[in-house]
């Protein structure tokens, strides 16, 4: 129990710090540590994301980073790809989907590597405060 | 608050949006994942997102695709709801403290960091 809701906090920092990461570690800490099954997992991340992202985006919002009308469209215009992305987990073995979760996991963190040494040092934007120049 | 840019939408950018709308919800309902790791690159490269615009959109876009995903999980019966409370309320905090720490801090050694993380959970995923 004191597992999940620290996993809940590590993941909730890395998802506002990079936009990316909550059901990243979310599902791999139910496995590892809550002993759920590759489905159950992901099934329970998804639900767990909802209310991080929600709060996530009211934050982002109040930053100005939130394109809100292009959000809307790609929310509402997922749908399809959601329900179809479901069933094809649940047609797939446990251990294939952990496998392939795996190596998501390993291409998350070369996109973060790539970015990271490609992208000049950055300055610390707080002289700004909350009011920065859009990256590059 | 982000000033309307893009008063008269072209259509071959509302036909992107929903490409990556689609593929990001096939990616979360695969994965149990947000459909960031897919948004993001895609926002900034197609649509010529800044990195910190092409996130915060991408988490307002999360909130229906994870929504749509878990919904479908459930009538496949795989929720465990009270995992879910159990870390995702405790996230809220830490999804606070992190776009705090996001508007001071360089991102780019966090995000070399969060790299070996991740890494090395694959290996310990991969190991169960």
């Amino acid at each position: 129990m004191i597992a999940a809701i620290a996993i809940g906090v590590c993941a909730g920092v890395v998802a506002g710090l990079l936009g990316v990461g909550g059901g990243v570690l979310f599902v791999p800490g139910l496995v590892i540590f809550l002993g759920l099954g590759q489905h159950q997992a992901e099934a329970t991340s998804l639900l767990a994301i909802v209310p991080v992202a929600v709060v996530g985006t009211f934050k982002q919002d109040g930053y100005g980073n939130v394109r809100r009308h292009d959000a809307l469209l790609m929310g509402l215009l997922s749908v399809a790809g959601a329900a179809a992305g479901v069933a094809l987990a649940n047609a797939l073995s446990g251990e294939l989907l952990r496998v392939g979760f795996a190596a998501l996991m390993v291409i998350v963190a070369i996109q973060l590597v790539r970015k990271a040494v490609s992208e000049p040092a950055e300055s610390s934007p707080l002289s700004a405060s909350g009011k920065h120049p859009g990256t590059k | 608050m982000q000033p309307d840019r893009s008063p008269k939408l072209p259509t071959s950018r509302s036909l992107k949006l929903a490409l990556i709308g689609t593929a990001a919800g096939a990616f979360s309902g695969l994965f149990g994942v947000g459909g960031g790791t897919v948004m993001v690159p895609l926002l900034v490269l197609w649509l010529g997102y800044g990195a910190r615009e092409a996130t915060g959109t991408s988490l307002a876009a999360i909130v229906f695709i994870a929504g749509y995903a878990a919904a479908t999980q459930g009538v496949y019966g795989n929720v465990h709801v009270l995992d879910a409370i159990l870390m995702g309320v405790p996230a809220i905090g830490g999804v606070l403290i992190g776009t705090w720490l996001q508007q001071r801090l360089p991102t780019r050694s966090i995000s070399l960091l969060f790299a070996a993380v991740l890494v090395a959970s694959a290996v310990e995923l991969l190991s169960q």
